[in-house]
């Protein structure tokens, strides 16, 4: 009876310290995070102000911004998203809807492998197709590796989202003779429409702070461009730049910059957080 | 796809048991209708075009590797030589630096995020288990670059003043803590990895503990196991959906790049110590790229690239697979239930 007791109260034990490591564990990753944003508020802060969220980089010692980038992302990311997501979408609604058989599942194996793939990879393969033959780095090469990047993001979540549409939808529309696509694109789709448009989303998250793949096709330029046969400044590889730089005032516009895209970063994804919060 | 009645079960796992209903069940054939015929002509292009994507990178990598396929063949992965001004290029030092970072992510990682994973799933109360789900997911959306900015000015610092000196006073006799530390190394590298993949890998063990029936706890507690009792059965019915998602964790850590490329040092040497500078694959790719002057040098990074493609892709395939047969096991039971 007393060692029955005495392995009880070890179980009993084990029980609580592993409960209790497990809840460590948890709290631990919570913190890491909690320390990563808050330093980048503290030292973002700081660097801050109108004239670095419009002006171009300047030499060491006088000022500068990052306008060019903010502008140079947001039109690698726009060119992106238009070129990635209707591709991206299309593939997705392919799967919902038709890619039952074996070549939908094997689009669907390779989709999901695909978002593993490492984006430096996606680099260097926009590198070989388009940088090389046309002999300068350009807007859309750089576009071109970022929807690359976005479309099997696209297309996983727009499947699922297509799939949690009821069956029943699409039953009453065909009963009322529509044809497949009119039913795809005037019921299913808008049906899932805020799902899919987080999706999207979420993939437009994803690449605003790719830097790997636009060090070699988009390059960087210190200038203002709008061009897309042009190198373009980019944010994310403006902050590469000037964190490995030796000065300490690049170093400060690192974290300035930092705070901005990490500002766009959480909102989008405190927005997609909060629809689909809504939803399930 | 007329037979899409008698489909395969579908290998979508959250989904798996509503959409083989549905699949059963199916409403859309062909109806030789124009429109529909278009319709999933273009839609199917835009699938297919996944495929040839994944194809032209293996092609066009391949081919614009040849030079150093040709001059180095399979002496290149064995060379521990990698220089550019005698045009001698070996992969050796980077796949150690790779393979080394990788191990120290995940030997941190993997009891970090079970530990994550069994907390949100089994223990925490529902309320307090969502929104701290949501912040450890929010550390998989931290930009590489951002990282490697908090690596270089905060980790790197703190690892050189107190842990690394700590690791040396106490573990000094090991050879892999020997050496000056410098804080730009393989071990800030293995850290900086491990933060970054423990939310993917958290977040798809708690996937999978999610799909392990109910019905297992409530006997293992029927029975009178504890609650870390249960969770063990819990796990080893989970097992290989675990050993999934470690491995989806080591194509992560392989395959970042501006972090690791910020804090690892970038030398192409091989050093058992761990507070040596090393280099990756994907570094090296990263930070030469630009500066490959001569066509057998561009050549030879880009077969590094190649080599990082395979590697990586087949890796994400295999932990694909061990997840699904997880995933699809249990929806399968919680279908006949």
């Amino acid at each position: 009876m007393a060692s029955a007791a005495r392995q009880n109260s070890r179980r009993l034990l084990t029980n609580r310290v592993m409960t209790t490591l497990t809840a460590a564990c948890a709290f631990l990753a919570v913190v890491v995070l909690l320390l990563i944003l808050s330093y980048i508020a503290y030292r973002g802060i700081t660097a801050i102000n109108w004239q670095f969220l419009t002006d171009t980089p300047k030499p060491v010692g006088e000022g500068g911004g990052i306008g060019n980038a903010i502008v140079g992302s947001f039109l690698l990311i726009s060119l992106a998203s238009v070129i990635g997501l209707p591709i991206g979408i299309a593939a997705g609604v392919y799967l919902a809807e038709f890619g039952a058989g074996w070549f939908g599942h094997i689009v669907r194996f390779v989709t999901d492998t695909l978002t593993g793939v490492p984006s430096i990879i996606v680099g260097v393969f926009v590198y070989a197709i388009i940088v090389l033959p046309q002999k300068h780095f350009s807007t859309l090469a750089g576009a071109v590796a970022l929807a690359l990047i976005m479309i099997p993001i696209a297309a996983r979540t727009t499947e699922e989202m297509i799939r949690l549409v009821p069956l029943s939808l699409r039953e009453g529309a065909l009963a009322l003779g529509a044809p497949q696509w009119k039913v795809t694109l005037g019921v299913v789709i808008p049906a899932a429409a805020s799902g899919i448009a987080t999706g999207a989303m979420l993939a437009v998250a994803r690449v605003s702070g790719e830097t790997a793949p636009l060090l070699f096709t988009a390059f960087g330029s210190r200038f203002f461009n709008w061009y897309l046969d042009k190198p373009t400044a980019s944010m994310p590889v403006q902050i590469y730049n000037y964190a490995i730089s030796p000065y300490d005032e690049w170093h400060a516009q690192a974290w300035a910059a930092t705070l901005v895209l990490m500002t766009l970063i959480l909102i989008i994804n405190i927005i997609v957080r909060f629809f689909t919060r809504k939803k399930f | 796809m007329a037979d899409s009645q008698t489909s395969l079960p579908s290998p979508a796992s959250s989904f798996g048991a509503r959409f083989r209903a549905w699949g059963r069940r199916r409403v859309l054939s062909s109806t030789g209708n124009t429109g529909d015929t278009i319709f999933r002509a273009v839609l199917f292009f835009c699938a297919l075009l996944l495929l040839l994507i994944v194809m032209a990178m293996v092609v066009s990598m391949a081919t614009n590797s040849k030079l150093s396929l040709d001059k180095f063949g399979f002496g290149f992965l064995t060379s521990r030589t990698w220089n550019p001004i005698q045009d001698e290029f070996g992969a050796l030092p980077f796949i150690y630096g790779t393979v080394m970072s990788s191990v120290i992510a995940l030997v941190i990682a993997v009891p970090l995020s079970l530990g994550v994973a069994i907390f949100l799933v089994e223990q925490s109360p529902r309320r307090l288990a969502r929104p701290i789900a949501f912040l450890v997911e929010l550390l998989a959306a931290i930009p590489s670059v951002v990282y490697g900015l908090w690596g270089i000015f905060v980790l790197a610092p703190f690892l050189r003043e107190h842990v690394e000196p700590w690791l040396q006073r106490s573990f000094g006799w090991l050879p892999i803590f020997q050496g000056t530390v410098t804080g730009i190394d393989l071990f800030t590298a293995g850290i900086i990895l491990a933060i970054m993949v423990t939310p993917i890998i958290s977040s798809v063990v708690r996937d999978v503990l999610a799909a392990v029936p109910t019905s297992q706890r409530e006997a293992a507690l029927a029975l009178g196991a504890t609650k870390w009792e249960t969770t063990r059965i819990v796990l080893a019915n989970a097992a290989s959906g675990i050993a999934g998602a470690i491995i989806l964790g080591l194509g992560r850590a392989i395959g970042e790049t501006m972090a690791v490329t910020m804090v690892i040092g970038n030398r192409p040497e091989i050093s058992t110590s761990l507070f040596k500078p090393s280099y990756t694959i994907a570094s090296v790719i990263a930070n030469e790229f630009t500066e490959a002057t001569g066509n057998l040098y561009l050549n030879s990074l880009i077969e590094l690239g190649l080599i990082l493609f395979l590697v990586t892709f087949i890796v994400n395939g295999v932990a694909k697979l061990l997840v699904w047969s997880v995933t699809r096991k249990t929806s399968g039971t919680a279908r006949a239930a």
